[in-house]
């Protein structure tokens, strides 16, 4: 029999908890003591989420240096184009379709090219006549490079003069082709079973890339020289201002062709970057696969180090058993280790990721965007993976009956 | 709270007027400890003997005599297969395992042959551990831990690491570290197991200390009989059995 009375103290000895201040210290423990090994096993953790982040960074800056460079080219540009007959042959747009389009209010500037088909260009009479380089022949208003946010990179646009007389102006990738760089007078190209002599190049036009392997000619001289119908085969409407596009949209294609509406194509050139940038975006599945991959043996590396680490530490489980830690204690020790190894590691992740990002971006001027996703992520993902990683050698560690613990050293 | 408190266990005073001026501080009655093998080994074969509170007394027996295991069962660090266990009143088979270590926690401090102090914390902090799991706050953990550690004469290496000190210095922060939370009981497994004679005699002067002055009630597991001789009591122990309990009439008596 007890000769002391144990009261009701027994409950009161249960309900000592330890403190956050102190587990916090605790987890560190095996951190500070193992400097070199917790570093290494972090940096698998680092690799990863710093793949991931850059990804996620890299795709983020491109998207936005591509919209940004969207939004200089200017978001009110449509193009009409000649769509398909009922009867499946090419259309034609009426000949006043762009005086009716420029009577559009919002309509700032309307420039137009017909393409002038069975026309050829080549470099010399000598060219076999194969030998297309799939350049083609067209006919333009006289503002054209205005309106398509162009510019003439050697010589001259067309001007009214030109225009009625065999002088061409050169898109910049049927330059390229032709193998010209530069204007100089009397410089030609064989055009039609005739010389035509070149004006002037245009630089390369992000938003509407079909010119840039045209070769322009004024709409007199196509009309006298190559037979050209007058009618356009491809209408460029700038909006002003820009938030009208979309309600101009709706009307143009009832404009160009009263008749046959139907026939017509309306597009906006600078939505088809915008897909182009959501399709750069959705390539980078493949990294991001191989930055989780990377995550997992992390993971992995942090599960073998804490593993070894309670194995290593049993005197120390047991001296802490000994003192009046609980197991819930020493669970939570080394499940907090394991926590903050994995967030170290992520940490330095998303700063080595978003450094990456920032010197890559930089480099090509786009603005540095880190999505939160990136960095929230990098953070949840690793104290998800410390918790998983640490969960089973905590639980062992807990299991661990003081007395073997104690005197297995 | 320091030091001194050691002679107030606080226990519920309805019965005490009943009670000696001394009360148990640990009781065995029947204890068998069977380790479930094949064939199974019986390290305890019915140990009863009772500890009061200030006692000071050694547990000593060849290996294999069952000391450890009588020593875990003290520290209610295991439980018996068969008889009752009591610390400071408490039946160990009633409480769970969280209770158990809320005891460990507060009423017995234990020191080691290996003395186990974590060597990437200064002495003052190792000392301080004694009552992390005590629910104690970081700075008045560090205040009592400088009144242990000057209990135990060293207090003046407080911020040195343990890897500085000498054995017989270690086994002091130890000691320091078991009494940092005033513990019912003290109990010490072969604490002069690695330190020379030397220090061994001054870790067991140490202990006569504290016995005397203030009171704290320890008992010392060696297999020296040396050792266990400079004590008042000592319960001799052998095949799992007790074989003699010795009380010397005063602690002058056991000196030679």
């Amino acid at each position: 029999m007890s000769e002391v009375d144990a009261g009701d103290d027994a409950t009161h000895l249960a309900l000592r908890r330890i403190r956050t201040s102190d587990l916090s210290r605790l987890a560190s423990v095996g951190l500070r003591t193992r400097k070199l090994r917790a570093g290494l096993s972090a940096l698998g953790i680092a690799i990863g989420v710093a793949a991931i982040v850059a990804v996620l960074g890299l795709s983020a800056s491109s998207e936005s240096g591509l919209l940004s460079e969207i939004n200089q080219l200017g978001t009110n540009l449509l193009t009409v184009t000649n769509g398909q007959s009922l009867f499946g042959t090419t259309a034609e747009l009426p000949l006043n379709a762009p005086g009716m389009i420029g009577r559009i209010g919002p309509v700032s500037d309307v420039q137009f090219t017909g393409t002038i088909s069975n026309v050829n260009v080549f470099r010399s009479p000598v060219i076999p006549s194969i030998d297309t380089n799939a350049l083609s022949v067209d006919a333009t208003s006289l503002h054209l490079y205005s309106a398509v946010d162009s510019s003439v990179a050697r010589g001259k646009f067309l001007n009214a003069a030109t225009a009625t007389e065999p002088t061409c102006v050169l898109g910049a990738a049927a330059a390229q082709r032709l193998g010209i760089d530069r204007v100089f007078s009397g410089e030609r190209v064989w055009l039609g079973n005739m010389w035509f002599y070149v004006v002037g190049i245009l630089k390369a036009a992000p938003l509407t890339p079909e010119i840039d392997s045209e070769v322009l000619v004024g709409v007199p001289a196509a009309e006298k020289y190559l037979g050209f119908d007058g009618h356009p085969s491809e209408i460029y409407v700038k909006v002003v201002p820009t938030s009208q596009t979309a309600i101009v949209d709706s009307v143009l294609a009832a404009t160009a062709n009263p008749e046959n509406p139907n026939e017509v194509n309306v597009s906006q050139p600078s939505a088809a970057l915008v897909a182009q940038a959501d399709t750069q975006a959705a390539l980078n599945g493949l990294f991001l696969g191989l930055g989780a991959v990377a995550l997992l043996v992390g993971a992995v590396g942090v599960a073998n180090i804490m593993v070894i680490s309670v194995l290593e530490r049993r005197s120390e489980i047991g001296l802490r058993r000994a003192l009046g830690a609980t197991k819930g204690n020493i669970r939570l020790q080394f499940l907090f280790e394991a926590i903050l190894l994995s967030v170290i590691g992520g940490a330095v992740g998303i700063l080595l990721g978003a450094a990456s990002t920032a010197v890559y971006a930089s480099s090509k001027h786009w603005g540095i965007v880190i999505p939160p996703l990136a960095w929230g992520g990098g953070i949840g993902a690793s104290v998800v993976i410390g918790a998983v990683a640490g969960l089973w050698p905590a639980l062992r560690a807990a299991r661990m009956s003081p007395t073997e613990a104690l005197w297995s050293v | 709270m320091s030091l001194g408190d050691t002679t107030v266990v606080p226990i519920d005073g309805a019965t005490s007027s009943t009670l000696s001026d001394r009360r148990l501080v640990l009781e065995m009655e029947q204890v068998t400890r069977v380790f479930p093998s094949d064939p199974p080994v019986e390290a305890l074969r019915g140990v009863s003997f009772q500890v009061t509170q200030g006692e000071l007394l050694g547990i000593v027996g060849p290996s294999g005599s069952g000391k450890t295991t009588l020593l875990h069962l003290m520290g209610t660090l295991d439980r018996p297969t068969t008889g009752t266990v009591r610390v400071t009143g408490f039946d160990v088979a009633t409480l769970s395992d969280r209770e158990l270590s809320g005891l460990r926690a507060t009423k017995i401090g234990f020191v080691f042959q290996q003395f186990f102090l974590a060597e990437h914390q200064s002495v003052l902090d190792n000392v301080a551990d004694g009552l992390l799991y005590a629910g104690v706050a970081l700075a008045q953990r560090r205040e009592e831990a400088r009144d242990a550690l000057a209990a135990v004469g060293i207090v003046e290496r407080a911020t040195a690491r343990p890897t500085q000190l000498s054995g017989g210095q270690r086994q002091r922060v130890a000691i320091a570290r078991a009494l940092v939370g005033s513990p019912a009981i003290l109990l010490a497994d072969e604490p002069t197991g690695n330190l020379d004679s030397t220090n061994s005699q001054a870790i067991l002067d140490l202990f006569e200390e504290l016995h005397q002055s203030v009171g704290t009630t320890i008992v010392v597991i060696t297999h020296e009989r040396e050792i266990a001789r400079r004590l008042p009591r000592q319960i001799e122990m052998l095949d799992g059995r007790i074989v003699s309990d010795t009380t010397v009439g005063g602690l002058d008596g056991s000196r030679r």
